[in-house]
């Protein structure tokens, strides 16, 4: 099977080629159309009433006013939905499409009014009347797991379409998902130990803030046909819920997504399509939810993590042994929590050899928005603590942390976690291009910091990818793909590999999708799989097109294929050339037809061993730091995507950009802030995301090629590895600017201000009692302070 | 309440309420749903469309407001032929958008920026071009295409001016700025 990889195509037509965005035009005219834009005859609107309690029963719900207002169609509350399963999730079934019995955090919404316009479902809202009882609510990790705890749930819940997961004790504790990874001798490595690091850190809760906020359009047909509009990342994830939902079989429920206004992981599995839908089930009318920023920040947000780690080196500074406990506050609902949890435990071991490891890591329920996949999954939150400490253990045993690095860093074709893929992937090559980059800028200037930091993780999901090409005797040709266009580039990448293939130009090429009435079963568009999987699914699916044009030429010809030559685009047979279109033609004696090649990928032959495959993140910053007001800003930025082959350069480069970007937003000022039972800064007025000023003085986007992937010519995927590092880049690079060490994100103004102060007092103290004071500890004891509560 | 107004260069006058925002105006009842709806606050500058040829967050604007103003949005930046203005031209060249979300307002805001001046500095571009936010792209692309555009609208500009001064018999050819 690596023959489709490496030898077969040599000097690329097409693919590894900066060429036009099909999705261009379309952008910048005005004409591309998102689900926001969606209307459909005879829609009604839906508004939604959202809790104002972080936990309490429903004593009651009155909606007859409400319905009596003008221009309200219907209400619907968790009391309609009687002949529905109401629950939902794709790991873990507790969603309910509105609260059912109790509300479990503050804007969770438990009635929807449908009016003919936005305008009239809203103001009904207000003439709902609801009783309460309030019931204390689980506000953080610590009160989550003490014991005799409030529950969160108090019910026990099935799985969902996700298998592997296991059962989900609701009922009696308010852990959603407990992992374990072990191998080697913990414990006795530990005491062996030359040198240890320890420390606890904190990973905010963020939010990904997609500009198009969360949307949907659903037509249901009482005769059984359900239709849904989505913003969703994952459209047949979307459908696996709304038929178990709707009790409808497959063919029966249609999710179309059309373009998506960024996801970045907050779009991933179902939101809020099932309500939707039910209330199109209730009132006969096509619905539309269209959500609010505000509401978005209310829908899910990112796990925040309370990491303590523990790394172990031997006495000539080799890693030896890694133990590590994550608390994932995972809100009110699993949604994709579970998956998180366990990325989270494989994650943190990093691209390191570590013969000693032991990792727990808790998903836990809280009364606070639920909790989901947020870019990197799970890596983000890991690889700060993980990346700070190395810095921190380089420091304690004195060595430069880029070396400490090297020393033990897998190299490609080493394994790094027992019994999966061996790394597919440079990662010393890759630090030590993003070291030199930094290094050109010259001596550090006073005040400066650098720091290059890595991350690794298990990528491409469960790869189950089916794709169809459909070749037409004209010449043109359709690539049918179920991965949406997020952004991302996949119409473009697709195509690209369809023209390189086909040997058409690229215009001849068009993308139909994603709608799973139409395109085939792609389980997800996450995990940066897509050009991977659904790439290679295409270029197979044009290669088995091709093979059908090669023996409809024998057939035609009357000669064994043998006897003929294959070129790109065709076939030569003595003098003659017969491009595919002309064979098409020829053998269908018709005008106007076409064939289809199609492509079942599954874990099976080079899918076989998980991952997919192993994504990188290898980033570096040099940071400017301003003493008087503890601002940190960025000099220069250094991405380095080790993405096998580029099949479109600039995009390729353009993502590592824009993950580095939303890592620099959580590193220096993204995080939610909840005060008691409230969000209190859910709105873009006091929810910072980085701007234009924001941009670095100077910024490399470097490209490692060495088609080591599993995808189409070596191809590997990317857009999620650049988050990971860079909160851990700026604390070192603080670190090395001011020698102060902050354990918790966001590295606001504030914070390092703080910092800087407790450590000129400490100096000045210090210098009273003229003695050497134990920096470290000292220091360790301010950052515990400024951990934020949770 | 009746209104009217010039949109994209064509005269239109609509009935509307008074309460209505522009951004509800143009998407609803004008069908431009180009303008992109956002944070609804006045941050993101998604929803950016230009009134006499200024920025404005159509979010929060009353459409009463563009009465016998001249509004124009990403629909009618392209010349009738379909020739794409050098701004939509440099975002294509440059990559500078993603999901394609936030480019609407982008583009609109950074008209008006090199309309007012075509020779902005990275610097000017970077502070007019702050309120507009975007999630995907990391701004890089965004800032080389706005500096693309500059350096071929002042090539058309200079174009236009020569032409001018060549079609003025003996007026002498200085100008080079
Ligand atoms: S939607 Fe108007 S500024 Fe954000
Ligand atoms: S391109 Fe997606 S927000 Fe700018």
């Amino acid at each position: 099977m690596s023959d489709l990889n490496k030898s077969v195509v040599k000097n690329f037509a097409v693919v590894n080629h900066s060429v036009p965005r099909a999705d261009g035009v379309a952008k910048v005219t005005g004409s591309a159309t998102y689900a926001s834009d969606i209307t459909l005859e005879r829609m009604a609107w839906a508004k939604l009433l959202r809790s104002p309690f972080a936990h309490a029963k429903i004593l009651s719900i009155d909606v007859s006013e409400a319905k009596r207002q003008p221009g309200v169609v219907d209400v619907l509350t968790g009391n309609d939905l009687g002949t529905l399963h109401p629950y939902y999730g794709h790991a873990v079934k507790d969603h309910p499409l509105l609260a059912i019995g109790k509300v479990r955090f503050v804007g969770e919404p438990l009635a929807a009014v449908i009016g003919e316009d936005e305008l009239s479902a809203q103001e009904a809202l207000e003439k709902i009347k609801v009783a309460y009882q309030e019931l204390t609510p689980v506000l953080d990790i610590k009160s989550a797991l003490a014991p005799g705890a409030v529950l969160v749930h108090g019910m026990d819940y099935i799985g969902g379409a996700f298998r592997g997961f296991d059962d989900f004790p609701g009922g009696t504790k308010n852990i959603c998902q407990a992992v374990h990874v072990e191998w080697g001798d913990v414990d006795a490595a530990f005491a062996s130990a030359a040198h240890i690091a320890e420390g606890e850190y904190y990973f905010p809760m963020v939010y990904a803030y997609a500009m198009e906020p969360y949307v949907a359009v659903a037509d249901y047909d009482p005769k059984g046909q359900l239709t849904v509009y989505s913003s969703a990342q994952h459209p047949f994830m979307v459908r696996h819920d709304l038929t178990e939902v709707f009790d409808l079989p497959l063919n029966s429920v249609r999710v179309i997504v059309p373009y998506v206004g960024g996801g970045y992981g907050s779009k991933s599995y179902t939101k809020i399509e099932p309500l939707t839908a039910a209330c199109s089930w209730k009132t006969s009318r096509p619905v539309k939810l269209q959500l609010s920023v505000e509401e978005a920040f209310l829908t899910t947000r990112s796990d925040d993590a309370r990491v303590n780690i523990r790394t172990a080196v031997d006495a000539s500074g080799k890693l030896i042994a890694k133990q590590a406990t994550i608390h994932l506050d995972t809100g009110a609902y699993a949604e994709n929590s579970p998956m998180v949890c366990r990325k989270a435990a494989n994650r943190i071991v990093g691209p390191y050899r570590f013969p000693n490891v032991r990792i727990d890591c808790l998903a836990i329920y809280t009364n606070t928005v639920p909790a989901s996949s947020y870019r990197g999954l799970g890596a983000a939150q890991i690889t700060f603590p993980v990346e700070s400490q190395m810095d921190e253990l380089a420091h304690k045993i004195g060595c430069d942390p880029q070396e400490f690095r090297l020393r033990n860093l897998a190299h490609s074709g080493e394994s790094i976690h027992p019994g999966l893929r061996p790394i597919d992937a440079d990662v010393p090559g890759d630090i030590r291009i993003a070291g030199e980059t930094l290094r050109s800028n010259g001596p550090l200037a006073p005040k400066h910091g650098r720091s290059v930091c890595c991350s690794c993780s298990d990528a491409g999901a469960h790869p189950v990818t089916l794709a169809m090409v459909q070749v037409y005797a004209d010449g043109s040709v359709s690539v049918l793909s179920g991965s949406t266009e997020i952004g991302q580039g996949s119409h473009t990448v697709l195509a690209q590999i369809a023209a390189e293939e086909m040997g058409v130009p690229l215009e001849k090429v068009r993308l139909v999708g994603s709608d799973t009435g139409v395109t085939l079963f792609e389980r997800s568009t996450g995990a940066s799989r897509t050009t991977t999987l659904m790439g290679r699914a295409v270029m197979e699916a044009c290669r088995e097109a091709i093979a059908q044009c090669k023996s409809m030429a024998a057939e035609l010809l009357s000669v064994p294929a043998s006897e003929f030559t294959e070129g790109r685009g065709g076939i030569r047979y003595g003098k003659d050339w017969l491009s595919w279109p002309e064979i098409i033609e020829r053998y269908f004696q018709m005008e106007g037809c076409g064939i289809i090649g199609r492509a079942y990928l599954r874990r099976a032959g080079v899918f076989k061993a998980v991952p997919v495959f192993w994504e990188i993140g290898v980033a570096g910053v040099e940071i400017v730091l301003d003493e008087e007001t503890g601002k940190i800003s960025l000099h220069t930025l250094v991405t380095v995507g080790d993405v096998g082959l580029a099949i479109h350069p600039a995009m390729t480069e353009g993502q590592d950009l824009g993950a580095a970007t939303m890592g620099l937003g959580i590193g220096l000022f993204e995080e939610l802030i909840y005060e008691g039972q409230q969000l209190m800064n859910g709105t873009l007025l006091e929810y910072r995301v980085p701007r234009f000023s924001d941009l670095a003085r100077r910024i490399e986007l470097k490209l490692v090629e060495n088609r080591d992937g599993v995808g189409p010519y070596g191809a590997k995927g990317g857009g999620e590895g650049s988050v990971n590092p860079i909160g851990a880049c700026l604390a070192n690079a603080l670190y090395q600017a001011a020698g102060v060490r902050i354990r918790s994100l966001p590295l606001t103004p504030e914070r390092v201000w703080k910092a800087l102060q407790e450590k000129k007092a400490q100096a000045s103290s210090a210098q009273r009692k003229s003695s050497g004071a134990p920096k470290i500890r000292a220091q360790t004891r301010a950052y515990k302070t400024r951990v934020p509560k949770t | 309440m009746k209104i009217a107004f010039e949109l994209n260069g064509k005269a239109r006058s609509l009935e509307i309420e008074p309460r209505e925002t522009l951004t509800e105006v143009l998407r609803a009842r004008c069908r431009l749903t180009g303008v992109k709806l956002s944070c609804e606050a006045q941050v993101c500058g998604s929803c950016t469309v230009l009134v006499e040829g200024l920025p404005v967050s159509s979010c929060t604007y009353l459409a009463y407001e563009i009465r016998d103003k001249r509004v124009t949005t990403i629909e009618g930046l392209a010349d009738g032929a379909g020739h794409l203005h050098p701004l939509q031209q440099a975002f294509l060249d440059n990559f500078a958008f993603q999901c394609g979300f936030c480019t609407p307002g982008m583009i609109l805001a950074a008209k008006s920026l090199l309309d007012q001046n075509v020779h902005a500095s990275d610097e000017e571009i970077l502070a007019y071009m702050s309120g507009n936010l975007c999630r995907c792209t990391g701004y890089l692309g965004i800032l080389k295409a706005i500096r693309q555009a500059s350096v071929e609208l002042q090539r058309q500009s200079q174009g236009k001016g020569r032409n001018r001064e060549s079609k003025r018999e003996g007026a002498n050819d200085t100008s080079n700025e």
